[in-house]
């Protein structure tokens, strides 16, 4: 058995675990708070990638400026696509608001293809050392610093949703709208700052990851890895999102080595997720942290 | 005239829920709404707060237009109000819930809450210790940090008065505060009512079905029946009232009310 493979290749779950985590994070968050079920989720991050590497290639800003102006950027779109395209669909039936995110995702796929080109690109190199050793592990820098922002995230979510007046409308909102406008709780606003801050923490993952692999239309994978992630937390859980992305990436290295050393089948670390979405969906169907709807007769 | 309800009218396709019902409310009166299942009573309440919008008629607040302004300004223009079928944020603790009915008046935005240590938490330390009053005066301190979700009926019920009155209202509206409630908690959220009314000054319209407890506390009734407006006044000039006896607490009219009640379903 080779250790050291294995280990790598745990710590590189982990880490992009911990990003599936935030992806997911921002699903729930939007899932939550406006029962909408975004298939464009993985466009957000590619967006969010093209913008940033755009602004440093093309207009030769350095990272640190327009890594923020990417973010601000990520806010105005966030808000609008809530308020202009997903506003007008309160009420409408569920299946219509899905086929409208699908419609979403294949609108900005075409766009950002012809505005930024189909082939991938990488950030020029934003840290001075490419790798650092950690443990024994050579870690690229990168993937710290995608640990350490995940981890950044995450915490920087939780304070918002704990201790800011906006953070407590928002899960109030989420539980019970009508209460929440009885006491001044204005579910409009709600509603797009979640959009906003879906596509803000979205954008953020797409640009680590542009960092560590090129950034291409590929990114939106992540869109559709969220899914396992989120079905295995539970789909109303952001804890649940968190604990399932890093269950998804741990499991598709393990998938990975398991492939590579024994099996030799081939690509077994792209579909295993999914094998893992299909059982949870058998047995236990809320996921692990999920809401269950009890029904008494 | 802190409330002046005219002529108002609502209905659902056929159904028509409230017609031509005016009421006036003054400014610190304790003022209850009877009748019986079906009269109108939350539906009146709702126009109030903005959750149906009437067909006609007006609605005015310390001589301000009501209808037409959002559901959601209704607590900065000073009404709150309680739900019939319990309307608590479940997974939140009852601090929390409270605290969310402090929404409209915290001052700290998004980016000042992020800088929560930096001099949001002056502001925040304010609200709690308001918030901690209200929590004194309804005797909750002992679940102040349960789950909201766990308590039970009698204390729920204490919760949502204690989230409404957290927004600082002239008016609340409560939907039937009482309602399955035994003796010893309907006694204690009487109390709590009166309480509120005579020390904290605010003006308050009360749904309740229990007789008992409406005409002990109430300054004024008003009776709705099939959405009309029956009658209104001090409660023993509402007990009075031979359609009252009749259609609402009437024992001895039983025909009446039966011929009533065919005429309705034909």
């Amino acid at each position: 058995m080779n250790w050291f493979l294995l280990t790598q290749l745990l710590a590189n779950g982990l880490i992009v675990g911990m990003l599936y985590g935030v992806v997911a994070m921002c699903f729930v968050l939007i899932y939550k708070s406006t029962q909408v079920v975004n298939f464009a989720q993985g466009e957000f991050l590619v967006l969010g990638a093209w913008v940033c590497l755009a602004m440093v290639v093309k207009a030769g800003l350095p990272f640190y400026i327009a890594f923020p102006f990417t973010l601000v950027f990520m806010t105005i779109f966030g808000i609008l696509i809530q308020t202009v395209i997903l506003r007008p669909l309160i009420g409408e039936p569920i299946i219509s608001i899905i086929m409208v995110t699908i419609a979403l995702s294949i609108i900005m796929q075409s766009i950002l293809n012809w505005t930024f080109g189909n082939s991938s690109a990488s950030f020029p190199q934003i840290f001075p050392v490419e790798n650092v050793s950690l443990f024994g592990l050579q870690v690229e820098t990168a993937y710290i610093m995608s640990l350490v922002l995940s981890v950044f995230v995450m915490a920087l979510f939780y304070a918002f949703f704990q201790y800011s007046k906006y953070g407590l409308a928002m899960r109030a909102t989420a539980y019970d709208q009508q209460a929440a406008q009885s006491l001044g709780v204005s579910v409009g606003q709600v509603f797009a700052m979640s959009w906003a801050i879906s596509a803000v923490v979205s954008g953020i993952a797409g640009i680590i990851i542009g960092i560590v692999s090129g950034v291409s239309s590929s990114l939106a994978v992540i869109g559709i890895k969220v899914f396992p992630a989120v079905i295995v937390g539970g789909l109303d859980s952001i804890v649940g999102a968190i604990v399932g992305g890093v269950i998804i990436g741990l499991l598709e290295n393990l998938a990975e080595f398991v492939d590579g050393q024994y099996l030799q089948w081939g690509n077994l670390y792209t579909i295993a997720p999914f094998y893992v979405l299909i059982i949870i969906l058998v047995i236990k169907p809320y996921g692990l942290f999920g809401t269950r709807d009890i029904e008494r007769i | 005239m802190l409330l002046q309800v005219d002529n108002i009218s609502l209905s659902f396709g056929g159904i028509k829920a409230l017609q031509n019902v005016s009421f006036s409310v003054d400014e610190a009166e304790l003022f209850s709404i009877i009748g019986p299942n079906g009269a109108g009573k939350t539906s009146m309440l709702n126009c109030i707060s903005g959750r149906y919008t009437p067909d006609e008629g007006s609605i005015k607040f310390a001589g301000e237009e009501l209808l037409g302004r959002k559901t959601s300004e209704r607590p900065e223009i000073g009404i709150g109000r309680t739900f019939q079928n319990l309307a608590l944020f479940d997974h939140m603790t009852v601090l929390d819930n409270i605290m969310v009915g402090r929404h409209h008046l915290l001052k700290n935005n998004f980016l000042t809450g992020m800088a929560y240590w930096f001099g949001a938490q002056k502001e925040e330390l304010e609200h709690r210790r308001h918030v901690e009053d209200i929590i004194d005066f309804l005797e909750i301190q002992h679940i102040r940090n349960a789950q909201a979700g766990t308590l039970s009926y009698g204390l729920r019920k204490r919760v949502e008065l204690a989230r409404a009155i957290a927004l600082g209202p002239k008016l609340v509206l409560l939907d039937e505060p009482m309602a399955g409630m035994n003796m010893e908690e309907k006694e204690d959220m009487a109390r709590f009512v009166v309480d509120l009314n005579q020390e904290l000054g605010m003006t308050v319209i009360m749904i309740e079905h229990d007789m008992g407890v409406v005409m002990d506390i109430s300054d004024r009734v008003m009776v709705l029946d099939f959405g009309a407006k029956v009658c209104d006044g001090l409660p023993d000039e509402v007990m009075a009232n031979d359609h009252v006896q009749k259609a609402y607490l009437g024992a001895e009219f039983d025909d009446d009310i039966e011929a009533d009640t065919q005429k309705e379903v034909a």
